[in-house]
């Protein structure tokens, strides 16, 4: 009749079965190790990682202008903001908004949303310019043509409107502007990410 | 040798799964129990490991699709961020490289096999066809995927290789140049041609797979032949194909993958062509056309011809002829074993396509020089050619009636109790 | 199988003796040199890597385009592994064109393209602005890029050096050198375009080493056999330990065969 096939089940792992244990064991690892370049690969190349970091000249930025610079594929405004703008935003009352963490990835999660959490220095905003609700790209306002009634960003995709501290006040969005990862290099050159 | 199923499920879950799709019962039957000669030695190992090339250079291919720009501005430079700036991008382009040229190793060895054991002999016509559409396939596929790289190999072979087709303006006027600015997508190989070929060769390897499962399939009818060639006569003259067979090819398997990891890591230009690393350009022809070193011996039978139209028959011949070869092939001696006059035919057939390959890599003028007489290569690939020939459609077909065959075993379980070679 | 000693003799012998045949304008075969990156342990010799990238800048860059290196490829392991620092020095002292300006102009007053300071991510720029401008100011010739060059040769790093010291042998008798040409019998046809690039001292190598004509074109080649092969290192790495583990499971797969095996006789 037919040959004995696969070894019968023994009351104790032989010899014989620990090898058969081992080579499989051996070959998962093996393959494991074989996948990982696979996953990799998808990761961002060196390519997108040596933009992952930009250094940006502001040293032209008029007083209550926005400049957009470009990194990691979005925008991100750099205001220069004017005493009244600084003064409106200190003004406001933290457990009044709508989303009182301050969203600074310099800053511990949790700190509140005050105006001294949101940059290094009061003159100087930067926010990565993505509305947190659904993606778009908000207009700054300005006092010649005003966005918004909070002097900040007027999202037109369905209504976000942010202060001059790039804090949500009013509409969909859920959080605040983000602040990026950044420093000042010099007092006219910042570093972000 | 397939015969009724013996899977019985062992659990509640396997006996749902089994009465709606009866996947598990058909890995059982054709990979597990799946009765198979005992006899079988390490050249039967290649059909395994043609099936793992085969999903190696899928998985291999759908990754570096995600990082290939198919255009003919951006193909070069997108291989090149690929190998320098992508998490192991070298590795996986490397890997898929190397691969073609093992797949076709691998390929060759698996239908020499064919040849010497007779495995296309009835009742396996159809496997046998099935395997010379696989390879055909094969030979589109690579062609398709050696163009998309956008050097100046890929572009300038393409452009030859295309070109076959309008030599079928001699036959009926403006039909070949038709056919080739079809082909092409315009008056030349271009950025058309580039976007076409890589959607093909992007589908091409799923046809493969596909015919691969009809291959499987045909084989498992009458099941494998055996280095005897002679018919399974009963259950003792088989063992179950796991874990006799599975534990077998994982280790041949095992040793491909070394010499496969060999050329990857420590020799990864060896089968390719510096050219190729100069980006295509159509102003400028490399002093020589070469295509990958698998299709050489094809390309040698092509130049071997002056006439341009015959040139092209006499390639496609060569491929056609393969179709025949269960029916120009009668004797009924199976394995080249017991046939020694069939043997010699053999091996010098082996000769001659090695010969073959090695005329086409040399340039169209080349020559060997033996005393004070220079013999120009395109007469050894005439012989060659000829030779291929006369192998499939002359000495095939007469050999049963000239030569004397040995005796045959009994019995395959006779033969390996008692060997008698 | 009677015949096939016999049969392979002969062709040894026919092949053989066609390699010695040789006419004018064959290049000779290249220089037998060893370099350091050679061998399945081979490494690129950090301090040479940086040498020649000091030759590539000084003398090389003048014509020959680097364009598949980026700037931040200095940094990484495996080649000069300058520090980030470095790098980034190196990087901006680049110009590179910058967009148009506020005004949409892309020139400044004087028709001179606006440029700015090179970032880690760009790329060398090329040194003409496009193939009409390079060959007109080198005879007609295009100088070629040099990011592949070793791999786009047969021959290599051995080709590449033999063509940038192999210009001070003497033409032979009655070969004719074409005006505009220079002789060097390592390139087909033995009339190449490109003056001989090195010579003595050219660059004053910052760690001190003597700077002779050999030693600037191997620190030249090293560099452009790492630009062509960035990741040999660890690809050559990452071979030992898959070929060590290849061959553990190689054994145990044999071993797992045959005690397989051992009942089926």
């Amino acid at each position: 009749m037919a040959t004995t096939t696969t070894s019968q089940p023994s009351p104790e792992p032989t010899r014989r079965d620990f090898l058969y244990v081992a080579t499989g064991a051996a070959a998962a690892v093996g393959g494991a190790l074989a996948a990982w370049p696979f996953i990799d690969q998808m990761n961002p190349s060196s390519a997108a990682l040596a933009l992952a970091s930009i250094e940006a000249d502001i040293a032209s930025v008029q007083l209550g202008q926005q400049v957009v610079f470009t990194w990691r594929g979005h925008p991100l405004f750099v205001r220069r903001r004017t005493p009244k703008e600084i003064a409106e935003s200190k003004a406001v009352d933290v457990n009044s908004l709508p989303d009182p963490d301050a969203r600074n990835a310099n800053l511990p999660d949790g700190s509140p949303a005050t105006d001294a959490n949101r940059g290094f220095k009061p003159e100087w905003l930067v926010v990565v310019g993505v509305c947190t609700h659904l993606g778009c790209i908000p207009t700054v306002s300005t006092p010649q043509v005003p966005q918004g009634d909070y002097g900040g960003w007027l999202c037109h995709c369905h209504g976000s409107q942010y202060d001059t501290a790039g804090r949500i006040r009013k509409g969909p969005a859920p959080q605040n502007l983000a602040v990026p990862p950044y420093s000042f290099l010099t007092p006219t050159r910042i570093k972000v990410g | 040798m397939s015969g009724p199923s013996t899977y019985v499920p062992q659990s509640g879950l396997s006996r749902w799964i089994d009465s709606r799709l009866p996947l598990p019962r058909l890995v059982h039957d054709t990979m597990m129990t799946f009765p198979t000669p005992r006899n079988l030695n390490v050249w039967y190992t290649f059909g395994g490991i043609l099936t793992f090339c085969l999903g190696i250079q899928i998985l291999t291919g759908i990754v570096l699709a995600m990082h290939y720009a198919a255009n003919a501005d951006l193909a070069f430079d997108s291989v090149q961020r690929m190998v320098r700036e992508v998490n192991f991008g070298w590795l996986i382009r490397s890997i898929h490289a190397t691969g073609a040229s093992m797949f076709f190793i691998a390929v060759y060895i698996h239908i020499f096999r064919g040849l010497y054991y007779g495995s296309y002999k009835a009742p396996r016509e159809i496997l046998w066809i099935l395997g010379v559409i696989i390879y055909i396939l094969m030979m589109a596929t690579a062609f398709f995927g050696y163009v998309l790289p956008w050097g100046q190999m890929s572009f300038w072979g393409a452009t030859v290789i295309t070109n076959l087709f309008s030599s079928l303006d001699q036959l009926i006027p403006h039909l070949g140049t038709a056919i080739t600015t079809w082909l092409w997508g315009d008056f030349s190989v271009g950025d058309a041609t580039l976007n076409r070929f890589f959607s093909l060769h992007y589908l091409v390897p799923f046809i493969i797979a596909g015919v691969v499962g009809l291959h499987i399939w045909a084989l498992h009818v009458p099941g494998n032949n055996n280095p005897l060639g002679i018919d399974v006569k009963g259950p003792q003259d088989t063992v179950p194909f796991h874990p006799y067979y599975t534990a077998k090819d994982a280790f041949y398997l095992s040793i491909f993958v070394i010499v496969f990891a060999l050329f990857v890591f420590y020799a990864p230009d060896f089968f390719g062509n510096p050219d190729n690393n100069i980006p295509a350009n159509p102003s400028v022809t490399p002093p020589d056309i070469v295509p990958e070193w698998y299709l050489l011996p094809f390309y040698a039978m092509l130049r071997s011809v002056p006439q341009k139209l015959l040139g092209v028959l006499v390639l496609f011949g060569a491929l056609g002829s393969l179709v025949f070869v269960p029916w120009l092939d009668r004797s009924k001696v199976r394995s080249l074993r017991f046939r020694p006059m069939m043997k010699q035919f053999f091996w010098l057939f082996v000769v001659f396509c090695v010969l073959l390959g090695y005329v086409g890599s040399q340039g169209a003028d080349a020559a060997w020089k033996i005393g004070g007489v220079s013999i120009p290569l395109v007469w050894v690939a005439r012989l060659g050619t000829l030779y291929y020939y006369a192998f499939f459609w002359v000495i095939m077909p007469l050999l049963k009636n000239i030569e004397t065959t040995k005796p045959l075993p009994d019995s395959i379980t006779q033969s390996v109790l008692a060997p008698a070679e | 199988m009677r015949f096939l000693l016999p049969l392979g003799l002969a062709l040894g012998v026919a092949l053989s003796s066609a390699a010695c045949a040789a006419e004018t304008g064959d290049p000779l075969p290249p220089v037998d040199m060893h370099w350091s990156f050679e061998g399945p342990f081979g490494h690129y010799d950090r301090a040479q890597i940086q040498r020649g990238f000091q030759v590539y800048k000084e003398v090389c860059s003048a014509c020959h385009s680097l364009s598949h290196v980026a700037f931040h490829n200095l940094s990484e392991p495996g080649g000069p592994s300058f520090t980030d620092k470095q790098m980034k020095a190196i990087a901006a002292g680049y110009k590179l064109p910058a967009g148009p300006n506020d005004k949409g102009e892309t020139v400044d007053d004087k028709g001179n393209p606006l440029t700015r300071a090179g970032i880690p991510a760009d790329y060398f720029p090329p040194a003409f602005p496009n193939e009409q401008a390079a060959r007109a100011s080198n005879g007609g010739a295009l100088p070629p890029d040099l990011s592949m060059i070793v791999s786009a040769r047969e021959g290599g790093s051995r080709y590449v050096y033999s063509i940038v010291t192999g210009f001070h042998k003497t033409p032979p008798a009655g070969f004719k050198v074409l005006d505009g040409k220079y002789y060097n019998p390592y390139f087909q046809g033995w009339n190449i375009s490109m003056p001989p690039p090195l010579s003595p001292n050219q660059v004053t190598y910052a760690d001190g080493t003597k700077a002779t004509v050999d030693q600037e074109a191997a620190d030249v080649v090293t560099f452009l056999t790492w630009a062509s092969d960035p990741k040999m290192e660890e690809r050559k790495h990452l071979g030992f330990e898959v070929m060590v583990f290849l061959v553990v499971l190689s054994g145990l797969l044999f071993l797992a065969y045959r005690k397989v095996w051992k009942d089926a006789h």
